[in-house]
């Protein structure tokens, strides 16, 4: 019994001490978890008018503006234009070289260079590339696929797919500093505030 | 609720008014001088306002059955636009007059040369085109008849059988929207020239009359949403979510337009390329151009910004110009039948449309004003203007 005894309060200790010399090497950041949307988004300008980058905010459904309040800018429109215009003029492009250079055919004695009969593909190909530069871009540029996210490692984590709102400053922010951090995302009035680890 | 419209509107609705009683004298001036002209131009006019109330119909009966927070700020202009759909019927009897001028169909001399034309005759006759054109105006004001007054009831009761019934009513609603107008369209519009024909046309039209529907009530709510009670339930969403809309029915548009052209353009045919040939030749195909870039490019690049979107300033300037290019559209798919070889503007035209316009807007805005401007009793506005 003495012996076992021991044995738990070794376990206990060292996973207290484990805490305490936990280094950033091992520390993915420290996660605030809200109740509300308005107290995420408060703490995410709070957070970002600080001077933190690196972090990121996690929410059972979309919240318009946290992206733009977490300092995150969103490429995705303008590759998709871009994309789209390619699309279109590639299209555009390539009906006119088979058409006119490349293998010219009489049709109905229409001038070589039709433009009306062009505009569907060029059009079906403007749509094209934006889509699936949309759908491969949103999945590139957040990281996906992703089998992998230490945020998983926290037991109360589940909860942001349901009625939980967290905030992550990670631990590779220049800004990060384990107390320093941990106190403010105290002040701003979270239900709890842990550490996430690697 | 009644004053603060009266104040914002009442004096310019009279304004409006008495703007259009004079262009309408004018006119009669008009029909008695060059009456060819004056029927060509109250065409013109008839079907771009017609276009408007029609459209804002269509937009009403949409969100009968969707739902979704883009309608409740608008939702009485569209009411008042649909109420307007009797008087748009009384101002079309100066059109039945004018049948001998406008329709090749009505005139013997056209008939006597024009075998199709003498196989169309049981269909395309004055009798027959009065008695579509009563029965059409019939079932339109009929519906939007009904859909006020169950409105009304709705703002009474808190029992939810009002909107019940008009959500019963929108569906099929939206069946007989397009049939209608294919019949009707068919008669005013397409029969102008002796043989043409395009089965995409209805539709075009449809798509046009509710962006202009929706481009008015756009330039109405930047103008009076933030002067009146309006202003405690539009937000930037608003404008953004009237934005996207608008964006859609100028992509629709375009699509609907530039496929007519193509499949009469691919078949290559006489009879069909006349209607492109008579709407290209000399000045006419200057407002081609002008439709090009105002009724789709510009405003299709520019509504893409979200920015844009949400800035009403912004967006209401877009949509005063895609109402003005849609004016154009409709005269420039009237007016070219009567002139083939190019451009050619009379002054009738614009008395045609500040006449019928200014009786439009006046009435318009007096069944604007008999109604509170925020729905009531409706439980999806609750939702709506709640979840935030």
């Amino acid at each position: 019994m003495r012996m076992r005894y021991d044995w738990e309060l070794s376990i206990c200790l060292m996973g207290f001490m484990g805490r305490v010399i936990m280094t950033n090497d091992s520390l993915h950041g420290l996660a605030a978890e809200f109740e509300t949307d308005a107290g995420l988004m408060r703490a995410a300008e709070q957070a970002y008018a600080l001077g933190y980058r690196k972090m990121d905010g996690y929410t059972p459904f979309p919240i318009e503006g946290l992206g733009k309040a977490l300092g995150k800018t969103n490429r995705i429109p303008l590759l998709v234009l871009l994309a789209g215009i390619l699309g279109g003029c590639s299209a555009y492009f390539m009906e006119w070289f088979a058409s006119v250079i490349s293998y010219p055919l009489n049709i109905g004695g229409r001038p070589l260079h039709s433009w009306p009969a062009f505009i569907p593909i060029t059009f079906e190909l403007t749509v094209l590339g934006a889509s699936l530069t949309a759908f491969f871009c949103s999945l590139g540029l957040s990281g996906l696929p992703q089998p992998y996210h230490p945020m998983f490692n926290l037991p109360e984590f589940e909860r942001a797919s349901q009625d939980r709102f967290f905030l992550c400053i990670e631990a590779a922010d220049p800004q990060f500093d384990t107390p320093r951090t941990r106190s403010f995302l105290e002040s701003l009035d979270p239900l709890t505030v842990k550490e996430v680890a690697k | 609720m009644k004053g603060e419209l009266e104040a914002l509107v009442g004096r310019r609705s009279r304004i409006a008014l008495g703007v259009g009683v004079a262009c309408l004298l004018l006119c009669l001036l008009g029909w008695f001088v060059n009456p060819r002209q004056f029927f060509i131009s109250y065409l013109v006019a008839e079907v771009v306002w017609l276009g408007v109330g029609l459209g804002c119909m269509a937009f009403l009966m949409i969100h009968y059955l969707t739902g979704g927070k883009w309608g409740w700020a608008v939702r009485r202009f569209f009411e008042a636009a649909a109420k307007t759909l009797p008087l748009v019927g009384l101002l079309f009897i100066p059109i039945c007059f004018g049948i001998h001028y406008l329709y090749p169909w009505a005139m013997p001399d056209r008939v006597a040369v024009d075998p199709v034309l003498r196989h169309k005759q049981p269909y395309l006759s004055v009798p027959f085109f009065v008695i579509r054109a009563v029965i059409v105006f019939g079932i339109w004001s009929w519906m939007a008849w009904l859909m006020n007054k169950w409105s009304r009831e709705q703002d009474e009761t808190l029992d939810l059988a009002p909107l019940k019934r008009l959500r019963k009513l929108s569906g099929p609603g939206l069946v007989i929207y397009p049939l209608t107008i294919t019949v009707v369209f068919v008669d005013w519009v397409m029969s102008l020239e002796a043989d043409w024909y395009s089965t995409m046309f209805p539709v075009l039209v449809c798509m046009g009359q509710m962006l202009s529907g929706l481009a008015f009530v756009i330039l109405l709510l930047a103008w009076i949403g933030p002067r009146t009670s309006l202003s405690e339930i539009i937000g930037k969403e608003n404008f953004h979510h009237l934005g996207s809309l608008l964006l859609a029915f100028t992509m629709l548009w375009a699509y609907l337009a530039f496929s007519q052209l193509l499949v009469i353009w691919s078949g290559d045919l006489p009879h069909e390329i006349s209607w492109y040939l008579h709407r290209i030749a000399g000045g006419w195909r200057w407002v081609l151009v002008f439709l090009v870039l105002f009724h789709f490019f510009g405003p299709f690049f520019l509504l893409l910004s979200r920015q844009v979107k949400r800035t009403e300033r912004a967006l209401a300037a877009i949509a005063g110009v895609m109402f003005i290019a849609h004016i154009v559209d409709v005269w420039w798919m009237i007016t070219p039948t009567f002139y083939p070889h190019g451009l050619h503007v009379s002054w009738l035209d614009f008395a045609a449309f500040f006449g019928v316009g200014g009786v439009w807007l006046f009435f318009f805005a007096r069944n604007l004003e008999t109604r509170p401007l925020v729905p009531m009793n409706d439980p999806r506005f609750a939702v709506a203007t709640t979840a935030v």
